[in-house]
């Protein structure tokens, strides 16, 4: 049970989490966990990429899931937010592809040209 | 498909968020965290509603933004408030209509897979402002990713004293139920989701008495469709006038499409209500697979419109549509290029019609058979061009006759793919 009060703290709190602003995150991915993402490997990607993350001990990496953006086609995609930089979307990924995204992007800061469906400052 | 280097240097992808209203969060949020929901500014409106505006006065909000119903009937969502909204009655409910079965719309599917939130709080506000305790939402059993965040939605706002007793201090108190049903088509028909929901077998009632004045167990029943109240959020926040900036004029806000067929990106998008196919195609849906011609959209699912090139620069809105004797519908588009048979894709929507007809009365479920032996025949190069005639002929008396929408439904896609794609029929009668 929470107070208006609450809610709105909660308001506040949460909208920085997106951005990532004061917490201890350096990098969000998120899994696009809709029919047709899941239906397209989703889950798969999901758990190679929790996988990866935990085997590298990549503490200020959180991992999350979403609903479906739209391009059915472009499925399973997966994007990657890191505060100060556009917000990079992958698309058509598989496990592998997700554990090259981990690989060079994420730990070695090298965007992934070739699975790029979009990039969104 | 093209090569992802392709793909890599162009960027030319592009989700489309600018426009997007009821869709605004799927893809961004965490369907699963209602903290999220929270963070992006959840549930403000329905702390604005209980804390700053009286029932009557949301009422008048949502009828000022001329939010139609997007289920396909288009009728006013806020004139529907307003006749549940004064009644004095010991009970009244909210029903979601989520049954979403028209062929090829998935869009309240993917609402509610990506932004559960948005609908719970939509929902309320409907039942704030008709002032309803209890609400359902009536659901096909087939949406298993939809119910399962659904729930764990409810329990979450439960939990944090959104929905309940007593909510905020306001007195008001409200509880949401899911409903899960079978998967029949005439399910979607308001009166046979009433009965299904009650537990009978889904058939339609006869109207009136209208289910805001006699619905569910009957006490007086708003039934909104799942769309529809994902736009009540977003005007309580930024106000009627503001809706109105979106869209044409008599027919405001957007419309979620679902878009597949011969296109590039097949999928789902949100576009201003006014968007022209071209524009719909071509931008959202990528253009035309594999550099095919365009040939026909069925827009609007089996109870929908064959439409022909000619319509590709003709706005869609409800409104432009029915002066072209065509329908927006539950904005399912189905593209068909060059090499597809106009009289397959018929036989197809009518077998389906067949086969969802519910036995309640005879012009529908006589009805349909007969519309099926026809094109059947037709198919098989056996029909004769008077049968065309009577395809219409049998389909006008339907829907003159039929007791719901379901058996009124055949006429639309018969007789626009009989004066629209004439040429497909007679190659097969000759």
């Amino acid at each position: 049970m929470k107070t208006l009060d609450e809610l709105r703290k909660i308001r506040e709190k949460s909208q920085q989490k997106i951005t990532l602003g004061e917490s201890n995150n350096r990098v969000k991915i998120v899994v696009g966990m809709g029919t047709s993402g899941i239906a397209l490997g989703a889950r798969e990607v999901m758990k190679a990429i929790i996988e990866e993350v935990a085997i590298r001990n990549l503490t200020d990496v959180i991992v999350t899931q979403t609903g479906e953006k739209g391009l059915s086609s472009m499925e399973p995609v997966v994007d990657v937010i890191e505060d100060g930089k556009p917000t990079i979307t992958y698309g058509n990924i598989t496990p592998e592809k997700a554990r090259k995204i981990i690989a060079e992007h994420i730990v070695n800061g090298k965007i992934v040209n070739d699975f790029i469906v979009t990039m969104l400052n | 498909m093209k090569s992802k280097s392709h793909i890599a240097d162009t960027h030319k992808y592009n989700f489309n968020y600018e426009n997007r209203v009821v869709l605004k969060n799927s893809g961004i949020i965490d369907p699963e965290n209602i903290e999220e929901y929270i963070g992006v500014g959840g549930y403000k409106a329905w702390e604005k509603v209980l804390t700053q505006m009286k029932p009557m006065e949301v009422v008048e909000e949502v009828k000022v933004s001329g939010l139609l119903g997007r289920g396909g009937a288009a009728f006013p969502a806020g004139l529907k408030w307003s006749f549940t909204a004064p009644l004095k009655a010991e009970q009244k409910y909210i029903v979601i209509n989520a049954d979403e079965g028209e062929p090829g719309t998935f869009k309240d599917r993917l609402i509610m897979e990506g932004d559960p939130h948005k609908l719970l709080e939509g929902t309320m506000i409907a039942a704030y402002a008709v002032g309803a305790s209890k609400s359902y939402i009536y659901i096909r059993g087939e949406y298993t990713l939809c119910i399962s965040r659904l729930k764990k939605a409810i329990v979450q706002a439960n939990e944090y004293g959104i929905l309940g007793e007593n909510i905020f201090d306001s007195g008001f108190n409200h509880e949401i139920e899911i409903k899960i049903g079978a998967g029949a088509y005439v399910c979607g028909e308001e009166t046979a989701l009433i009965e299904s929901m009650e537990g009978n077998r889904g058939t339609p009632r006869s109207k009136p008495p209208f289910p805001g004045v006699e619905g569910a167990w009957h006490k007086p029943t708003v039934v909104n469709n799942v769309e529809t109240i994902a736009n009540v959020s977003a005007i309580i926040n930024n106000g009627a006038d503001w809706y109105k900036t979106l869209g044409v004029e008599g027919c405001y806000g957007t419309k979620v499409y679902t878009i597949m067929g011969d296109v590039e990106l097949p999928g789902l998008c949100e576009a201003e209500m006014g968007t022209s196919l071209r524009t719909i195609i071509n931008k959202y849906g990528g253009g035309m697979k594999n550099g095919k011609q365009f040939k026909a959209a069925l827009v609007g699912g089996a109870a929908g419109v064959f439409l022909s090139n000619e319509m590709l620069d003709v706005k869609m809105d409800f409104n432009t549509l029915k002066e072209y004797e065509a329908v927006l519908g539950s904005g399912a588009i189905l593209v068909m290029n060059e090499d597809v048979d106009i009289v397959e894709m018929l036989w197809s929507v009518i077998r389906f019609f067949r086969h969802e007809s519910c036995g309640k009365c005879n012009p529908c479920s006589n009805g349909t058979t007969v519309l099926y032996n026809l094109i059947d025949k037709i198919r098989k190069g056996k029909g004769k061009e008077a049968d065309l005639d009577e395809l219409i002929r049998i389909s006008e008396a339907m829907f003159l006759t039929s007791f719901c929408a379901l058996g009124q439904s055949p006429l639309m896609p018969i007789k626009s793919a009989i004066n629209n794609f004439k040429e497909d029929f007679l190659t097969k009668i000759k």
